[in-house]
């Protein structure tokens, strides 16, 4: 089953609304997502938060596409209460790219920033206070990214602490 | 908010004494923080001027096992999240594979589920009430809500064997059926309960000390909620009637008779209030649900090794402590591409900056215990 085109007013308006900013609105299972450009982002949040009430931010996190040159999907999750739907916003940045903070629209966007930060190494343009959340100030590397394997850590760490080959 | 006079004396003499901003490490080892969490607070005196926490000493990686295991072996990781309240973290990754692979829960798996969803919301709101008692002095409820909670968690064993870390459903449905003699051992406890209840309504709700601790601290109004996505019974205390079984119901909640609690001041007695309330409505959904269990399956077909098709799905239940979301990505393997989990207590926590502000360092205590956050599932 494939992700299908999502038909219906507010996918209008998103389209008509942003043709630079909005490249598709789809839905899978009949959830609805919307895939914009990363310099829109900010734009189609605030139109979706104040003209159609998606003002609930859900979540916001990222998945490494590894083998796409815009390697980072950033998914933002909405809800609305008023219509109580929900609606993603995803868009795809490259390793290079700092996306912008959005915890100027939705202050919950703060720890849920640091926390990509944390475990992919994005770095959100404009957030008041980008480092690490959930691993140590020292940690080295970004945990989520698809290169970190976690039996290349457990074997490294064997290695290096206990001076023996981890066997696993 | 008012700032309280200081000693007139030194007040008059003006630069007698400056008062100056003292740092103040709360944790990670104290006990008001149920866990390892570090807060930083600095202080004006006994004044909060502002919070920061430091977490992450739980972290063990959950999200990132999850893509190294397949959609089965996953399972009872969830479990380990929100330990308290295990039974919702299994049931909201269930429903989420489930939604993957289209594949829907026999009526009989259903009715169980939420039987031992809403069993988990009392158990895990006996915990919170019991421990926030304790942090506030009160020393005598802990020792009652455990007594119930024990009751609980015995269902549980009797059911899977485990009490807390339970793993008590599938993907599909359940692995087992019900022993003989549960319905009547649950209808007991429910029986039993709702005048245990009227207990501790009894020694906490009117009780002065409760009260004076409780009221008009750490108020989180709707709007902050909302621009903090603040969700759970810290939303319902705000006045928003948002509940998840009600708003987008799954396992059948929509045929069940309950009243979604709200109150409207948003402090710490609020979210107290609704809290009990709420656990008087499972009392309601797990009675109705016992004289509906169905015969028949108990698990749904599932294929033995689960391949969903190439997508992703975000599902989403009311676990105790607020929204639990799993947003899962299939690349059609049988591992998950990436597995995310939107945990209630992190949102509900970052919160606490926003309440703590203004409030004297023994309130803090009093608003930590009412967001009633779990470590493991903060910091994953």
């Amino acid at each position: 089953m494939q992700a299908v085109p999502w038909e219906g007013e507010l996918p209008r308006r998103l389209l008509s609304g942003d043709p630079e900013g909005v490249i598709a609105c789809r839905s899978y299972l009949g959830q609805n997502f919307v895939e914009v450009r990363p310099e829109a982002v900010i734009r189609v949040l605030a139109f979706l938060r104040d003209a159609e009430q998606f003002d609930f931010l859900t979540d916001l996190t990222a998945v490494d596409r590894a083998h796409d040159p815009q390697r980072f999907e950033i998914v933002y999750f909405l809800y609305s209460v008023t219509h109580n739907q929900r609606l993603r916003v995803k868009t795809h940045v490259s390793l290079e790219q700092e996306p912008a903070s959005i915890t100027g629209l939705f202050p919950a966007a703060d720890w849920l920033e640091r926390e990509v930060f944390d475990m992919f190494g994005i770095r959100f343009a404009g957030h008041p206070d980008l480092k690490r959340i959930l691993l140590p100030d020292e940690w080295q590397g970004f945990p989520l990214r698809k290169e970190t394997s976690i039996l290349a850590m457990d074997q490294d760490w064997v290695r290096n602490n206990l001076n023996i080959e981890s066997g696993q | 908010m008012s700032e309280p006079s200081l000693d007139p004396i030194l007040e008059q003499e003006g630069t007698f004494l400056e008062s100056s901003e003292m740092v103040l490490q709360m944790g990670p080892q104290h006990p008001s923080t149920h866990g390892v969490l570090r807060v930083i607070l600095k202080l004006d005196g006994e004044r909060v001027r502002d919070v920061e926490c430091v977490i992450g000493y739980l972290h063990r990686g959950v999200e990132k096992i999850g893509e190294n295991r397949t959609y089965v072996m996953f399972a009872p990781y969830v479990d380990r999240m929100d330990y308290i309240a295990a039974v919702s973290n299994g049931l909201g990754y269930c429903l989420a594979v489930e939604r993957l692979i289209d594949v829907e829960a026999p009526a009989r798996a259903q009715v169980v589920r939420v039987i031992f969803a809403e069993l988990n919301r009392i158990s895990s709101h006996l915990l919170w009430l019991g421990t926030h008692a304790l942090d506030l002095g009160a020393m005598t409820p802990v020792f009652y809500t455990f007594r119930e909670r024990e009751e609980v968690l015995k269902i549980f064993e009797s059911y899977c064997g485990a009490r807390l870390t339970t793993h008590a459903f599938r993907i599909g449905g359940l692995q087992y059926d019900l022993y003989d003699g549960f319905e009547e051992q649950t209808s007991a406890f429910c029986q039993s309960f709702v005048h245990r209840l009227d207990e501790y309504e009894r020694l906490l709700t009117g009780n002065r000390i409760w009260r004076d601790r409780l009221k008009d601290v750490g108020i989180l109004s709707a709007s902050d909620c909302k621009r903090y996505s603040v969700t759970g019974p810290l939303l319902r205390a705000a006045g928003v009637p948002f509940d998840l079984r009600r708003a987008q119901p799954y396992s059948g909640y929509e045929q069940y008779d309950f009243n979604i609690p709200t109150r409207d001041a948003g402090d710490c007695f609020d979210r107290y209030a609704v809290r009990m309330q709420e656990m008087r409505q499972s009392v309601r959904i797990i009675e109705q649900a016992l004289e509906r269990i169905p015969r028949g399956p108990i698990i749904a077909k599932v294929p033995k090794i689960l391949k969903p098709p190439p997508g992703e799905v975000y599902v989403s239940i009311e676990a105790p402590k607020g929204e639990l979301g799993y947003y899962i990505v299939s690349d059609g393997s049988d591992q998950p591409y990436r597995v995310r989990v939107r945990p209630p207590s992190f949102l509900n926590l970052q919160a606490l900056r926003q309440m703590a502000r203004g409030v004297l360092v023994a309130d803090v205590v009093a608003i930590l215990g009412t967001i009633d956050f779990v470590l493991g599932e903060v910091d994953r």
